[in-house]
C-alpha cells in the first residue's frame, strides 16, 4: 500500500534573493556548519544554511547565510563558542538552496519520509525508526546505526552527532517525520 | 579480483586492505571485524557471498573507519593515489566516502595511469564526487536511486541536497532523467537505477526494465541498493559483461528481497542470508532462457 504526499514548506519572506545585504560564512567542515546553525538559531539569529557559491565547492559543503549588519555581533557568539568560520563575506551571487520537498510514503503499519537522498521509516504506533536508507556519505551507516531502533523521542539528533550534508538531510527527514506523527 | 573501496562507521577502524571473510553478522579483513550493517559492509557482504558461489575470490576491501569527519575517507583517497598500481584488480568499486573533489581528481589519475586500469562503479558518495567532479563519463557503471538519478539528471546540482525541486518532482520519470543525465555528461557509461522499476541503461537509451518481483517493502530497507551494487560488481568480476551484470544482479536482489519476506523493518542482513540462493535461481534461469 503506497501513498505519495508532496509537502513544500512556505518560502521564507522576504526571499533571500530579493536582499542585498547577505553574507555568507564559510566553515572548514559541514561539522561547524551543523554546530553554528544550532548556536545561532538558539540565539535568535535570522540565518539560512545554504548551498556554497560555485567557486568554493570542494565537495560536501554548506555554508550559513546571515545578515551582513550584524557580522561582528555573529562572529563574536562564534568565536566565544570556539567556532572560526574561515571566511564571512558578502553574498556575491544566488546560492543553492537545500531541498524543501518531502516526499512521504505510507506502508501501513510503517510511514517513511524523504527529505533529498535521505529516507527515514518508523512504525507508527511505537514511533521506533525501523531502517534509515539513502544517502553517500560516511556518516550516514552511523546515524543508521545510532538511531534505528530508538523511538523518534529518544533517538539522537542527525544535527548532533551528524557531521555532512547527507547527515542535515537526516535531519530534515526526521523532523518532517515528527511533524506528520504528530498530526 | 574486485576491490571496493569504502568507509566503515566505526572511528577506531584503522586504513585495512585484504581479502574479505564472513562471519555471522560481521565481516573481517586483516583481523579486524565490522558489524555487517548498511553501507560498504553490506555491499561486501553481498559480494563476497556471490563471488563464493561462483568459486571467485573474495572481494579485496580497502576500509577505513570514518563516521563522516572524513578521517578515514582522506587515509582511503591517499592510499590509492599512491599504492592503486600495486594491486591487480579487474573491476573497482567505489562507495561510501566523503566526497572531496581534488582527493578525487588525484585518485582518478593514479588509475588512468595504470597499465591496466579495472573497470570502475561508483555509488553512494563516490558517486556524489565523480559527478561533482565533472568525471562522470571515466566510471563503468553508476548504482544510483530514484533520488540520487534525479541529482545526475541536475546539472546545477554539487549535491543530492541541492537537487532542484522541479527535477526531484520527475521521480517517476526515470527515462527522462536518464536522458537529461548522459545529456550533460553526468552519468556514467552504464546505468543501474535502482527502485520500483529497475532500469539498465547507456547514452544510448534503456536496455532492460526488471520490475519482478516487486517488493514495495525493499525501499525503506537500508543497505537494498548497497547489495545490488555488490551483486553488479561480483557478477562482472566474474566475466560477465556489464549489461548482462546489472540485469542479472538486479533480478538476484529482488528475489533474495522476496524470499526474505520483508517488512520495512527487515535489516539488510535478513536480505544478504538469501542472495546465494536467489543467485543459483536466476542464473539457472538465465541458463535455461539461453539454452
Amino acid at each position: 500500500m503506497s501513498n505519495w504526499r508532496f509537502w513544500r514548506r512556505k518560502p521564507a519572506v522576504p526571499t533571500p534573493e530579493a536582499q542585498t545585504d547577505l553574507g555568507i560564512l564559510v566553515f572548514a567542515s559541514t561539522s561547524e556548519v551543523i554546530r553554528a546553525e544550532k548556536l545561532l538559531r538558539a540565539g535568535g539569529w535570522t540565518i539560512k544554511v545554504m548551498g556554497p557559491p560555485p567557486e568554493i565547492q570542494s565537495g560536501c559543503d554548506l555554508v550559513i547565510q546571515f545578515p551582513l549588519m550584524k557580522k561582528l555581533e555573529i562572529l563574536r557568539v562564534l568565536a566565544e563558542n570556539r567556532l572560526s568560520p574561515l571566511q564571512a563575506v558578502p553574498r556575491s551571487g544566488p546560492l543553492l538552496k537545500p531541498v524543501d520537498l518531502f516526499q512521504v510514503k505510507n506502508f501501513g503499519r510503517y510511514l517513511m519520509v524523504r527529505a533529498a537522498n535521505m529516507k527515514l521509516t518508523v512504525d507508527k504506533k511505537t514511533k521506533t525508526i525501523v531502517n534509515v536508507s539513502g544517502g553517500g556519505c560516511p556518516d550516514v551507516p552511523y546515524l543508521a546505526y545510532r538511531m534505528v531502533g530508538q523511538t523518534l523521542e529518544e533517538a539522537p539528533r542527525p544535527r548532533d552527532i551528524g557531521h555532512t550534508v547527507c547527515g542535515y538531510a537526516l535531519q530534515l527527514a526526521l523532523e518532517e517525520m515528527e511533524r506528520q506523527c504528530s498530526e | 579480483m574486485l576491490g571496493v573501496v569504502g568507509t566503515i562507521p566505526a572511528e577506531e577502524l584503522p586504513l585495512v586492505v585484504g581479502p574479505v571473510s564472513l562471519g555471522d553478522g560481521f565481516l573481517a579483513v586483516q583481523g579486524h571485524e565490522a558489524p555487517l550493517t548498511r553501507g560498504t559492509a553490506a555491499l561486501l557482504a553481498a559480494a563476497a557471498v556471490c563471488l563464493q558461489a561462483l568459486h571467485q575470490p573474495p572481494p579485496l576491501a580497502f576500509l577505513a573507519g570514518d563516521i563522516g569527519l572524513g578521517q578515514g575517507s582522506t587515509q582511503l583517497y591517499e592510499y590509492l593515489t599512491l599504492h592503486l598500481a600495486a594491486h591487480q584488480l579487474r573491476v573497482l568499486t567505489l562507495h561510501y566516502i566523503l566526497p572531496m573533489v581534488d582527493w578525487h581528481h588525484r585518485v582518478l589519475w593514479a588509475i588512468q595511469e595504470m597499465a591496466a586500469p579495472p573497470l570502475l562503479i561508483a555509488d553512494a558518495g563516490y558517486m556524489y564526487v565523480a559527478k561533482m567532479s565533472g568525471e562522470a563519463q571515466a566510471y563503468d557503471l553508476f548504482t544510483p536511486d530514484a533520488g540520487e538519478m534525479a541529482f545526475l539528471a541536475d546539472e546545477a546540482a554539487p549535491h543530492p541536497f541541492y537537487t532542484r525541486g522541479f527535477i526531484l518532482h520527475e521521480d517517476n520519470r526515470i527515462p527522462d532523467l536518464i536522458t537529461r543525465a548522459y545529456a550533460h555528461d553526468n552519468a556514467a557509461r552504464h546505468l543501474l537505477v535502482k527502485g520500483q522499476k529497475d532500469y539498465v541503461a547507456t547514452k544510448e537509451g534503456i536496455l532492460s526494465v526488471i520490475d519482478t518481483p516487486g517488493i514495495e517493502a525493499l525501499e525503506p530497507i537500508g543497505g537494498t541498493g548497497d547489495t545490488l551494487t555488490g551483486i553488479a560488481a561480483a557478477l562482472i568480476a566474474a566475466g560477465f559483461d556489464i549489461v548482462a551484470a546489472a540485469i542479472l544482479a538486479a533480478r538476484v536482489n529482488r528475489v533474495a528481497g522476496a524470499l526474505a519476506q520483508p517488512t520495512p523493518a527487515t535489516s539488510v542482513q535478513e536480505i544478504v542470508n538469501h542472495i546465494p540462493g536467489a543467485l543459483a535461481t536466476v542464473l539457472r534461469s538465465h541458463q535455461l532462457g539461453k539454452e
